[in-house]
């Protein structure tokens, strides 16, 4: 009891949140609600006045011609007023629905952009893309449509009763009684095909699974001559399914016919009476054909209704899942000084660290970098050399102690000053979608095509971008570059950037050893008097680092250069000796 | 069409009896009108209330068998429609499982991953919708213009000129509609590939700073997809005032013209209210049938995609019996073997030449994209050579029946990839009838037994999708333990021990040397640690054999070999140097 009160009162709060947004467009929403009840009122007064003209045409000789010449004119004007409206209301409702999406989105992209990573890191890509994209077309869907339809659904349900007891109460009554029959109609199917409809969804959920990972992995089935054994398999699941989609679809496709044939009888129930009342003279032909034609559309505004309220319960929902992304709490909030010109200088004192409170990561870590230094960070997976990379850029800040940079805490200045001032490759090679030049030139919209290929050639990214077909104008798509030329263009990147600091992510894990030393060559030319952090698995990369840390558990348990390292005979030269022991 | 159409046929009746049944239905719907005219023409305007006792109960009779037939409808829907889908299903899987190495690049995995899924589905709602409503809407449609006929033919006339008019209004904004939703589509898809852009580059995105070009750029196309929404919307926004507007001024003119033949008797009273109800049904058949038509084309083009595959055909023939039983002591050879992947102009690899004796180590080293996977994945026949030959045994690759020759080689993917199940599911992969002894050696060899040994239920523990309950590290041993299993005369360990640390690294190949038996085992390496001790060793570089011989000799006689030594062990540069002063001295 408790949590549905307060549930309801979040759905409340959620409520009051979107009406916030739609602020500006208030009046249309209004607008939209009047013109609906307009037309809503129209439409259904026009059966009435259709049946007023049958009852001017009883039978030969008895026809009113004035008088029906008259209602068709009326007809045609309420007809040509509710249809303005209804088209009106439309696109009304369109204007209301994208504005507000469109709006709400360009929060959300704007609060994207200050979030903290570790919002980001924690929640996974797809599910923040759906509440930018997928959950706020909901919202925009469910919350104002399905409010719209509400209402024009109850003004129907409402005029259609005052029209239909207006005609005839007993008959109208009579209706009222058989409603629910309709309702229980349905829900007794709809309670049996659930059953069937989940066993369907966990078998097909099942299936997808299975297909997911064996025709993902086509090759490994091949390798292992699995076909057969993964026909069968399929063969088993899939039969499974078969049977329960079989009932599911069924089943549920029962509800329309069973209610249809509801409505059937209350149709014949109301003829039957009708016949009877004309008889006794309490009503006319027409006004039967009037209550025929209510007792015809009455259900559908109900079932529009329960339709609408599950919609408008899902809308909910997705408006409670977009405003946690927009209303989440954004990074601390910048200084206002930029960090000044430098010479590179860093300083690490008693930084603690951790992703999660409970796992210390990072502990009492202490460390000075002179300017121009090459510092490499080495140590097993896991051992916080990334979580290093994160701290330096403040895309996370340390729990204690400071991060200095010539004497300034990076809590101090802008993060922008800050970032500037690193060049960063990182392990996991990003390209936005667009021409090579783009993301060359990335970091620096205004360079010239000189200065881009200048980086292309130092970078030795220009030997593959020169042999492609349209140079830098070619579109980079997902798989048009090899691992590798993907790693040479973000280093490419950085290159026309000329920053004052490098931050390398394995950046040159995956290209291949002959590559590999030519982007050293043109690295150690950029890091010439640069300060720069190198974290890498080879170690050949890094055996000319001024300093080497070597970190394990978040602790850095050796500090030295290559030589004096090795000479200790710790766990840096077990790591380097075991890379070139030969096998037998 | 005619692929699906060949599934239906193994559901004859239930296609053929759904619509029937469902035309069945539509008479009671139909006939409904004629008896409420009735009541009125005869059993009121006679006064006669037991003749309308009997119509209602004829009513009722109408919508009794009006249910019955309906269910009897959906069910032979539902069965035709489903069992179509299944049988598709299989068919389309055991069709992927026939296909080889080169169609799978082509297609794509993701490709087809959606068309066993959701295309598939899509059909299934297609053919049930289709064989449901189809028929029934315009035979509501006509079959009102007819009832209309029978009883008046001035009247009926409107509804001749009406229906065409309200069709192509329907079809003519359904029509101009469906091309903008398409685009709407790509818009969309465009904001939406932004939005996780933006997502998976946030890193760099902060790191240059470009917060506010990213926030410009979907604004851009937050814009753009209003405005095409918005335009597509006042299309759209007409459908309904415009049908409401058209089918009540043709009430009107019915009215009117009702009105006149009744006044000459022409018709009763009762018959224009048949009319009238008429009028109504059309207009809720002709916008339930635009919809529906919407739904088969999305189906169409479903099923069209799914044909698209099934069309493909199986790249590579098999013998039906192998030739003779040679027996060669060369276990693997390459004659001046080029291959091209699919689509592609240029040679992965060119005019390869070696020959391996059994029971030898093969190491395979160059840079990345120089042809080392390639090579080895010409060995089982994943593909088949552009040009050139490849031997195993003694025997032309293309001479082994199907499925025989991948029998005897081992294959460790460069991608560890476990199966959800058991560990010894997974290892069941390498050979379906091994012992869990057989399991537990070779998990010894593959230094995977600590990792088994450390899960609480052993050979039981459950492994989750991708094996993502497992490190890198571990699945590679596990993986390099499911090709062990099998016994392989080959074994190829393709990069498949690059998560390994190197001391593991290192107590995996000692372990494989030490097995018994004559394995030919190929290491494919970036590391030249891992190849060094190999009794042959062939240095790829773009596509083609820089080098082959003994550690010893590539390093005194191969450039390419040198440069990628060297690059990973400079002081034995230092060392090497040194020698040579020592000795020139």
């Amino acid at each position: 009891m408790k949590t549905d009160s307060n549930s309801k009162s979040n759905s409340c709060d959620t409520l009051f949140k979107v009406m916030k947004v739609i602020g500006n467009y208030k009046i249309l929403l209004a607008l939209s609600i009047i013109l609906a009840g307009i037309s809503v009122v129209l439409q259904l007064y026009v059966p009435i006045l259709f049946g007023k003209a049958i009852d001017q045409i009883i039978a030969k000789g008895k026809v009113d011609f004035n008088a029906v010449s008259q209602y068709a004119s009326q007809i045609l004007v309420l007809i040509l007023i509710a249809s303005l409206a209804t088209w009106f209301m439309n696109l009304i409702n369109n204007r209301l629905t994208y504005r507000t999406v469109q709006d709400i989105r360009a929060k959300a992209i704007r609060q994207l952009q200050v979030l903290p990573l570790s919002y980001l890191d924690s929640h996974s890509n797809g599910d923040i893309v759906q509440r930018v994209i997928a959950d706020v077309d909901q919202l925009s869907d469910g919350l104002l449509l399905g409010f719209t339809q509400l209402f024009s659904g109850i003004v129907t349900i409402a005029v259609t009763l005052i029209f239909m007891f207006s005609k005839n109460v007993l008959i109208t009554a009579m209706i009222i009684v058989m409603t629910p029959l309709s309702f229980l109609v349905a829900k007794f199917i709809a309670s049996r095909s659930f059953h069937m409809f989940k066993k369907q969804t966990e078998t097909r959920g099942t299936q997808t699974a299975l297909i997911n990972e064996l025709i993902g992995n086509e090759k490994i089935v091949k390798a292992f001559g699995y076909e057969k054994r993964a026909s069968e398999r399929f063969s088993t699941i899939n039969e499974e399914l078969r049977d329960y989609s079989q009932k599911a679809v069924f089943f549920s496709s029962l509800t329309n016919p069973s209610t249809r044939a509801v409505n059937n009888v209350i149709y014949a129930l109301v003829a039957l009476f009708g016949a009877n009342r004309i008889l006794s003279g309490a009503l006319t032909v027409g006004d039967l054909t009037v209550l025929l034609s209510y007792a015809n559309q009455y259900m559908k505004p109900f079932n529009d209704i329960s339709s609408v309220i599950t919609e408008l319960q899902n809308a909910l929902a997705c408006a409670a899942r977009v405003f946690e992304l927009i209303e989440a709490e954004p990074q601390t909030p910048d200084a206002e000084n930029a960090l000044l010109p430098y010479r590179g200088l860093v300083d690490i004192e008693n930084v603690d660290f951790s992703y999660v409170p409970e796992k210390p990561l990072i502990e009492n870590f202490n460390f000075h970098a002179e300017p121009g230094m090459k510092i490499a960070i080495v140590g097993p997976t896991g051992c916080g050399k990334t979580t290093f990379i994160n701290l330096l850029m403040r895309f996370y800040d340390v729990n204690r102690g400071s991060i200095k940079i010539d004497g300034q805490d990076i809590n101090d200045v802008t993060r922008a000053s800050l970032r500037q001032n690193f060049g960063m490759v990182l392990q996991e090679t990003w390209l936005k979608n667009g021409t090579v030049r783009e993301n060359i030139a990335f970091g620096k919209p205004d360079a010239t095509d000189e200065e881009i290929i200048q980086a292309a050639k130092e970078a030795h990214s220009w030997e593959f971008i020169r042999r492609m077909p349209h140079k830098l104008d070619t579109v980079l798509t997902d798989d048009s570059l090899s691992q590798g030329q993907k790693q040479l263009l973000c280093i490419t990147r950085v290159m026309l950037c000329d920053p004052s600091m490098l931050i390398l992510d394995e950046a040159t894990s995956s290209i291949d050893t002959r590559t590999e030393a030519l982007i050293q060559k043109a690295f150690d030319k950029l890091m010439k008097g640069r300060t720069s952090f190198v974290v890498a698995h080879r170690l050949s990369t890094i055996r000319d680092a001024d300093q080497i840390l070597v970190m394990k558990d978040g602790h850095i348990i050796e500090q030295g250069d290559h030589d004096s390292l090795l000479q200790k005979n710790g766990f840096y030269a077990e790591l380097y000796r075991s890379q070139f022991a030969p096998s037998t | 069409m005619k692929t699906v159409l060949t599934f239906l046929r193994n559901y004859k009746k239930e296609s053929i009896l759904s619509p029937t049944f469902k035309l069945m239905e539509s008479l009671m719907d139909l006939i409904t009108p004629l008896v409420v005219a009735a009541i009125i023409n005869k059993g009121i305007v006679n006064a006669d209330f037991t003749y309308v006792i009997q119509c209602f109960f004829f009513l009722i009779l109408l919508a009794a068998l009006g249910l019955g037939f309906s269910f009897t409808a959906q069910w032979f829907a539902a069965k035709a429609s489903v069992g179509v889908a299944t049988e598709l299903r299989q068919t389309l899987f055991d069709h992927i499982q026939s296909l080889s190495c080169s169609e799978l690049d082509t297609l794509g995995t993701d490709t087809l991953i959606t068309r066993m899924t959701s295309d598939v589905n899509q059909v299934q709602n297609g053919v049930n919708m289709t064989l449901r409503l189809l028929l029934r809407s315009p035979f509501i449609v006509f079959g009102a213009m007819i009832m209309a006929f029978t009883i008046d033919f001035r009247c009926a006339l409107i509804f001749a000129v009406i229906i065409p008019i309200l069709s192509v209004v329907v079809y003519g904004i359904m029509l101009m509609s469906i091309p903008l939703f398409s685009k709407v589509q790509s818009s969309l898809d465009a904001l939406l590939g932004t939005t996780r852009e933006n997502l998976t580059g946030v890193r760099v995105v902060r790191a240059f700073c470009k917060e506010k070009e990213s926030i410009d750029e979907f604004d851009r196309q937050s814009e753009a997809l209003t405005k095409m929404n918005e335009f597509v919307g006042r299309l759209s926004a007409l459908m309904n005032p415009a049908t409401y507007a058209l089918i009540n001024i043709a009430t009107i003119f019915l009215i009117r013209e009702g009105a006149i033949r009744v006044n000459i008797g022409g018709i009763a009273q009762g018959d224009l209210v048949a009319l009238y109800n008429y009028m109504a049904q059309i207009i809720v058949e002709l916008i339930k049938l635009a919809s529906l038509i919407i739904t088969i084309n999305k189906a169409l083009a479903c099923a069209k995609r799914v044909e698209n595959v099934l069309d493909v055909k199986p790249g590579m023939t098999y013998p039906d019996s192998i030739l003779t039983e040679s027996d060669s002591d060369i276990e693997v050879e390459f004659r001046n073997v080029s291959f091209s992947y699919a689509g592609s102009d240029e040679d992965a690899i060119t005019d390869i030449s070696f020959s391996v004796k059994k029971g030898q180590t093969v190491g395979i080293i160059g840079g990345t994209g120089s042809g080392k996977s390639t090579v080895v994945n010409l060995i089982p026949r994943f593909y088949d050579a552009t040009s050139g030959q490849v031997l195993v045994n003694g025997q032309d690759v293309k001479t082994y029946t199907e499925g025989s020759l991948i029998k005897q080689v081992g294959v460790v993917p460069q991608k560890a990839v476990l199966f959800e199940g058991t560990i010894r599911d997974n290892m069941l992969w390498g050979n379906e009838d091994a012992t869990d002894e057989d399991i537990w050696n070779a998990l010894e060899t593959a230094q995977g037994r600590e990792v088994v040994e450390g899960k609480d239920n052993k050979l039981d523990e459950r492994v989750s999708q991708g094996g993502r309950n497992f490190s890198g590290g571990q699945k590679q041993r596990l993986t390099i333990a499911r090709a062990l299993v099998r016994k392989p005369e080959i074994l190829i360990l393709d990069d498949s021990a690059s998560a390994l640390d190197f001391a593991t690294d290192l107590k995996l190949r000692r372990a494989i040397a030490g097995l018994d038996g004559n394995m030919t085992v190929f290491i494919v390496s970036q590391r030249a640690s891992s190849v060094r001790a190999a009794d042959m060793i062939l240095v790829l570089d773009d596509g083609k054999i820089a080098g082959h011989g003994t550690h010893d000799e590539l390093l005194e006689s191969c450039e390419v070999y040198q440069e990628i030594y060297y690059s990973q062990a400079p002081e034995e540069r230092k060392n090497k140097t040194v020698n040579r002063k020592e000795a020139l001295a």
